[in-house]
């Protein structure tokens, strides 16, 4: 009789670690960024057409790397759970937190259930009425959840940038400023001795969730402002 | 019946289903007791509840503005003498309510939802007369209630982004939509608003313009029909007003409608009629 091969589960688990792991760190890096008026969103892709980056509700943002259609999975769950709630109770009855907990549980779930876990890393973030009370949340592919506070770097590369980051970062100052690191950040070597790379601002998603802005804080940077910005000299 | 997660658990498999960017088709899954259109137990006959009443809107040169009384009655009771019946609806658009308020308030509401729903799942945005369709679709789904007693009756407006001008759309209860050119008004008024409107309204007006014409008729319905609230100087309770033009949506301020609305109120010393 054939007996099946025994796995531990401590071993199953670390498999579907690394495996998760090896997709997300194919990946370009997105980063999001504490600026003075709210939190600012930054990754590397030439893709004008796939967001990245987008708006769930009037203070909550979601940025991802890893494979596309995973992450846009739960987009779209994110965007129909938060509008749900928001009718059936009220716009403020919305929170980052709950909206992590849901894709905590659903990322969880799909890691131990299923064969293949999602190759992806997800951040949701809300603005407060202040900096004091704005949150930001990393979930990873085995639904763990973090509170991060000033940043966070997420995808391939993600060490160095990083690094470069918490050097010169700081909250309070204005958006050009915050995104200018956020770009010297990403074009950091991948690799020691690699030639320094540029980006050019089509393959740049940038957005934003700005305080100021009334009822809907998401707004996406593109083409002169997003030019602007970058070439400003504060 | 699918029910809708709380804080915990993990989400179910409708919510991560791929197909549908329309809320209220997403809704009719997920909680399809929250839909308005499907509610059945319904009790036999003829039910009161407050009822809103007139709404006018007038386009202009740089787009269109849209204005209601704040009057919502039962019977020959005031029920409510600061009610708003004007909602934006998105960005570029913004719809007004004559009927039975709580049925349109709920409507609107899941209207606003649906417009800002497409747009962040599908990242753009639906044009101007899909919006009025959508709006359409939920009219009609609440003719057994019109049959009741309970319409709704409602005004659409917006700024075409493609066409660069003003448009307004009106609606019948079985969900019927019609354009209408320069101005329009529906509610209990309504007559009496568009007669007024019929008389001044001249093309190309400009959106101040616009605006005192749309706050004149208003007076000439309230004048003639009791369930519309005329301007209120005592209380300081006045029309609510919003513009669309190339720049967005856009309520007049309190302080402008009433400087608007003193000037009406004065020129009616003179000349009641108007």
């Amino acid at each position: 009789m054939n007996m099946p091969f025994y796995v531990s589960p401590e071993q199953i688990m670390k498999d579907k670690s690394d495996f998760a792991r090896k997709g997300i760190a194919r990946g370009r890096s997105v980063l999001a960024v504490q600026y003075a008026d709210g939190i600012l969103f930054v990754g590397e892709n030439p893709n004008g057409a796939l967001h990245k980056i987008s708006e769930i509700y009037d203070r909550i943002a979601f940025a991802a790397v890893g494979k596309y259609n995973e992450f846009e999975n739960l987009r779209v769950a994110g965007v129909r759970y938060a509008d749900i709630r928001g009718y059936q109770y009220d716009r403020r009855d919305v929170t980052s937190r709950g909206l992590a907990n849901i894709y905590a549980q659903t990322l969880g779930a799909i890691f131990t259930e299923s064969g293949k876990p999602y190759e992806v890393e997800l951040v949701v973030a809300e603005v407060g009425d202040t900096q004091a009370e704005d949150q930001i949340y990393r979930l990873t592919y085995d639904g763990s959840v973090a509170e991060e506070h000033g940043f966070i770097v997420m995808g391939g590369n993600s060490e160095p940038i990083a690094a470069h980051v918490r050097a010169h970062h700081n909250p309070t100052a204005p958006l050009s400023t915050a995104l200018k690191l956020a770009v010297a950040a990403l074009i950091l070597p991948v690799a020691d001795g690699a030639e320094a790379r540029t980006i050019v601002g089509d393959d740049l998603e940038a957005a934003v969730l700005d305080r100021t802005r009334p009822r809907r804080a998401f707004k996406r940077l593109v083409g002169a402002p997003l030019q602007t910005l970058l070439e400003s000299k504060k | 019946m699918a029910e809708v997660p709380g804080l915990h658990g993990r989400l179910p498999a409708h919510f991560t289903t791929p197909g549908t960017s329309s809320f209220t088709d997403f809704l009719g899954v997920a909680a399809p007791d929250l839909l308005p259109s499907r509610r059945r137990d319904l009790p036999a006959g003829l039910i009161e509840a407050p009822h809103g009443t007139t709404i006018v809107a007038v386009t202009h040169a740089q787009g269109v503005v849209m204005a209601g009384d704040r009057r919502a009655t039962m019977g020959n009771v005031i029920a409510q003498r600061d009610i708003e019946k004007v909602f934006p609806a998105d960005e570029y658009s913004c719809v007004g309510i004559a009927g039975t308020a709580g049925l349109a308030v709920e409507i609107v509401r899941l209207f606003q939802v649906q417009l800002e729903h497409y747009e962040k799942l599908e990242g753009a945005v639906l044009s101007l007369e899909g919006k009025a369709n959508q709006l359409s679709t939920m009219i009609r789904g609440n003719l057994g209630m019109a049959m009741q007693g309970l319409a709704v009756v409602p005004l659409f407006a917006g700024y075409d982004v493609d066409m660069g001008a003003g448009r307004i759309f009106s609606y019948d209860v079985t969900g019927g939509r019609y354009e209408e050119h320069s101005f329009h008004s529906v509610g209990s008024g309504s007559v009496f608003a568009r007669s007024a409107l019929k008389k001044q309204f001249k093309d190309d007006v400009d959106e101040a313009a616009a605006v005192k014409l749309a706050v004149d008729a208003l007076y000439d319905a309230a004048d003639d029909d009791s369930a519309t609230g005329g301007p209120d100087l005592t209380r300081r309770i006045f029309p609510v007003v919003m513009s669309v033009t190339a720049d967005g949506l856009r309520r007049i301020p309190d302080d402008e409608v009433g400087a608007i609305v003193q000037t009406v109120v004065d020129e009616r010393m003179t000349n009641p009629g108007g």
